[in-house]
C-alpha cells in the first residue's frame, strides 16, 4: 500500500506538454530547485557533522580537541593509540581505562541487539498474525490495549522494574537488559498491520481447508511474505536496543555485561578525563549504526515513513 | 483508519463455523482441530502480553506501590565481610509526595523539563515542517537525502551528547568559535570572554540543550511529516495552483491542513519524548559521573535526571524516586491528552 510512497514520485504522470497542468502540479510532482538541493546539502552537513568530526578526532590526541579558530577536519595518525588506550592500555599522562571496560561493553552491545532484535522479530509476528488472521474472543479489546500502550513511556516504570529486577537476581546480567526488550507494542502492531494488508484471507483459508494447522500457516505463508516487514521491524529494534541508555546505566552499569551506553558513560569519570578518548568511543559506539545506515537506510526510511502512515 | 480494519474481518467472518470448515478434509483428529482453533491464538498472543505486562505495565504499577514506602537502601557488611544489599522499608503514606511537591529541586527540574520541551518542541517541528517540504520535491537522489537526514536519529544519544558537550566548552569549543566570527562577547561578573560560558547561566545552557535534541529529532519529524504530505491527493495542489496560490501558500492553506492528523501525532510523540529528556542534561554535565547533575546549580536538571539521582545516587531513596516518577507520569498523561485536544481545536477553525 505504501511501498511506492518512497521511491515512486510518479514523474512520468506530469504532462510535460500543457502548460496548464504544468503549472498546477502537486509539490512532489515539482523539479526541485538549485535553493532547494542547498538547503538540503546544508541540513545533511549539519547533521553528520557531529559525528564526522568526532571520527576525525579518533585519530588525533587530546590537543586537537579544543582549539581556537577553525575545527581540525581532516584525520590523524592516532586512530591505533587512542584504540590501544581506550582498552586499558597505559600511557602517561592518561588515566586508566581498564576498568571501563570498552571492548567487553561493545561485545556486550551486539549480544544484546542479536538476542532483542530475534525475540521482537518471533514475538511480534505470531502475536500480529492471531490479531490479523485468526479469530478469538476479546480479540479486540486486546488490540486497543496494544495500541493505547503505545503512547506509554517505559522509562516511567523505572523504579519498579529496578525492584523486579533486585528480586529477580537480575541486575547486572544479561536478562535485565534484553528481557524486557524482547517485546514491543509498536512491533506487534506493525505485524498486524502488515499481515492485514498483505495477506489475503482466501490463502489463508485454503490452506486451512487443506488441513495445515494454525502455526503451519505461519511458518508456510506468513513468514515468508512477512519477510520486508521483519527487515524493517529488526532494523529499527536493533537500533532502539543499541542507543538504550538510562535503563543500562541503572541495570547493568560496571557489571560484565555492561552495554556501549554505560560505557560511554563512564570514560568520561575520574579528575582528568581525556575529551579525545570519550570522542574516539563515541564515534566507535556510532559507527555500526552508520554502516547499517548506509546499507539498510532505505529500509529504516520505509519503517518510519510506513510505521506513520499506518498509525 | 486501523480502527475499523480492526472490526471489519471480525464481523464478516464471525457468522461462519470454524470447525465446520476444517474438520472435513484435515489429516488431524476433531480434539486437535478444535485446540487449534480455540486455544493457539492465544498461545500466539500470550509471549507479548507476559512479557509486556511482567516488564513494561506492573513496573509502572509497581512504583506507585513504592512510592508509598520509605524505601531507603543500605548496604550492610555481612558476617563473612560482603556488604549485602537489604532494603528498610515502612508505609509512609503520601509522606513522599508531600515532600516532593514542596521541594525546590522537584519544582526546578519540573521547571527545566518543561522549559526545554516547549522551547525545543515548536522551533523543531516547524523545520521539520519546512525539511519536509523540501525533501517533498521531485529529487535527485532522493533515498540519499532522505537516508541523510535519519543521521542524527540513528546516533546513539550519549555519543551525540558527548560530542555536543564538546561543542559547548567554554574554550576551544565549536560553538564559541562560530560566536568568535560575529565578534560575540560576554561579561560574566568582573570577568568577560569570548563567546559564551555556556552553562554558567540557565538560559543558555537551555539553548545548548534545545540545540542538541532539534538536531536529533528535527529529521525524523520531517520523514513523518513527508509520509502524510505524500498521501495528500494530489489534484488539490492542482486546483490550488489554478487558483493562483503559490507555494508558501500551498504549505500553510493545503498541507498544514491536511497533514493535522500527523502534526497532532507529533506533537504528542515529542511531548512523552521532552518530558523524560535524560541523556543530553546528563552527558551536557562536565563530569556526568559526580554531582547530582546540571551543574552545581542544577540549572538544567530535568525530572527523569533527578529520578536518577534520587534513586541511584549518592543518598539511594526509591520512595522518593517512586513519587516522582508518577507525578511525572500524571503530568505526561495530561499534558499529551491537553496537546492532541488542543492541537484539535486550534487546526480545526481552520
Amino acid at each position: 500500500m505504501s511501498a511506492n510512497t518512497l521511491d515512486a514520485p510518479a514523474p512520468e504522470r506530469a504532462p510535460k506538454a500543457n502548460k496548464a497542468a504544468l503549472l498546477g502540479r502537486s509539490p512532489q510532482d515539482t523539479p526541485a530547485g538549485w535553493v532547494n538541493y542547498i538547503l538540503l546539502s546544508v541540513v545533511l552537513l549539519i547533521g553528520f557533522w557531529p559525528i564526522y568530526w568526532a571520527g576525525i578526532m579518533s585519530t588525533w590526541k587530546e590537543d586537537k580537541v579544543f582549539v581556537e579558530g577553525f575545527p581540525t577536519w581532516l584525520p590523524g595518525p592516532y586512530f591505533k593509540f587512542n584504540w590501544h588506550i581506550i582498552n586499558g592500555g597505559v600511557e602517561p599522562s592518561y588515566p586508566s581505562y581498564d576498568s571501563v571496560n570498552f571492548l567487553r561493553s561493545f561485545i556486550n552491545s551486539i549480544l544484546v541487539v542479536a538476542i532483542v532484535v530475534a525475540g521482537t522479530l518471533f514475538f511480534c509476528s505470531i502475536a500480529g498474525y492471531a490479531f490479523a488472521k485468526l479469530r478469538f474472543k476479546g480479540r479486540d479489546a486486546l488490540f486497543y490495549f496494544v495500541i493505547i500502550t503505545l503512547t506509554i513511556p517505559a522509562q516511567l516504570g523505572i523504579v519498579g522494574s529496578y525492584q523486579i529486577m533486585e528480586k529477580l537476581g537480575w541486575i547486572g546480567t544479561l536478562y535485565a537488559v534484553t528481557v524486557p526488550a524482547l517485546v514491543s507494542a509498536f512491533g506487534v502492531f506493525y505485524m498486524r498491520q502488515y499481515i492485514e494488508d498483505a495477506i489475503p484471507d482466501e490463502i489463508i483459508e485454503s490452506a486451512r481447508v487443506d488441513g495445515a494447522s494454525t502455526f503451519r500457516v505461519y511458518t508456510g505463508i506468513v513468514l515468508p511474505t512477512l519477510r520486508p516487514a521483519l527487515g524493517v521491524l529488526g532494523l529499527l529494534a536493533a537500533v532502539g536496543a543499541w542507543n538504550e541508555y538510562i535503563w543500562a546505566l541503572v541495570a547493568v552499569n560496571g557489571s560484565s555485561w555492561q552495554t556501549i551506553g554505560p560505557a560511554l558513560h563512564n570514560l568520561r569519570a575520574g579528575s582528568t578525563p581525556k575529551t579525545s578518548i570519550v570522542l574516539t568511543g563515541s564515534f566507535i559506539a556510532t559507527f555500526p549504526l552508520i554502516v547499517l545506515l548506509v546499507v539498510a537506510g532505505r529500509q529504516i526510511v520505509r519503517g518510519i515513513m510506513d510505521g506513520a502512515v499506518k498509525a | 483508519m486501523s480502527a475499523n480494519s480492526v472490526e471489519a474481518p471480525a464481523a464478516e467472518t464471525a457468522g461462519t463455523d470454524d470447525a465446520a470448515v476444517t474438520r472435513p478434509r484435515g489429516p488431524k483428529s476433531s480434539i486437535w482441530a478444535r485446540f487449534d482453533h480455540s486455544v493457539v491464538p492465544y498461545v500466539l498472543i500470550s509471549p507479548f502480553f507476559i512479557l509486556f505486562v511482567a516488564f513494561g505495565i506492573f513496573p509502572i504499577v509497581y512504583s506507585a506501590l513504592i512510592s508509598f514506602q520509605s524505601y531507603r537502601v543500605e548496604y550492610p557488611v555481612g558476617r563473612d565481610g560482603l556488604s549485602i544489599n537489604t532494603f528498610t522499608e515502612r508505609w509512609v503514606g503520601l509522606e513522599n509526595y508531600q515532600r516532593t511537591l514542596v521541594s525546590w529541586d522537584f519544582w526546578q527540574a519540573l521547571i527545566n523539563t518543561f522549559g526545554l520541551f516547549i522551547l525545543s518542541a515548536a522551533p523543531q517541528l516547524l523545520l521539520a515542517l519546512i525539511l519536509a517540504s523540501l525533501l517533498n520535491r521531485r529529487l535527485r537522489m532522493q533515498t540519499m537525502f532522505r537516508v541523510g537526514i535519519l543521521v542524527p536519529y540513528i546516533t546513539p544519544i550519549v555519543a551525540s551528547s558527548i560530542v555536543f558537550a564538546t561543542f559547548f566548552a567554554r574554550e576551544g569549543g565549536q560553538a564559541n568559535w562560530i560566536l568568535s566570527l560575529f565578534h560575540v562577547q560576554t561579561q560574566y561578573g568582573n570577568r568577560t570572554i569570548d563567546g559564551l560560558d555556556w552553562r554558567a547561566e540557565r538560559w543558555s545552557a537551555w539553548l545548548a540543550l534545545i540545540i542538541m535534541i532539534d538536531w536529533k529529532w528535527t529529521g525524523y519529524n520531517a520523514l513523518l511529516y513527508l509520509a502524510a504530505m505524500q498521501s495528500i491527493p494530489k489534484d488539490v495542489y492542482e486546483a490550488a495552483s489554478l487558483d493562483g496560490a503559490g507555494a508558501w501558500r500551498q504549505l500553510w492553506s493545503i498541507t498544514v491542513p491536511m497533514i493535522r492528523p500527523m502534526i497532532i501525532f507529533t506533537v504528542v510523540l515529542s511531548t512523552i519524548g521532552s518530558l523524560q529528556l535524560f541523556a543530553e542534561p546528563v552527558q551536557f554535565d562536565d563530569d556526568p559521573t559526580s554531582g547530582n547533575g546540571g551543574g552545581s546549580q542544577h540549572l538544567w536538571r530535568t525530572v527523569a535526571q533527578l529520578i536518577w539521582h534520587t534513586g541511584w545516587g549518592n543518598k539511594t531513596n526509591f520512595g522518593f524516586a517512586g513519587a516522582m516518577s508518577w507525578i511525572l507520569f500524571v503530568i505526561v498523561v495530561l499534558v499529551a491528552a491537553m496537546n492532541g485536544w488542543l492541537s484539535n481545536k486550534i487546526g480545526g477553525r481552520k
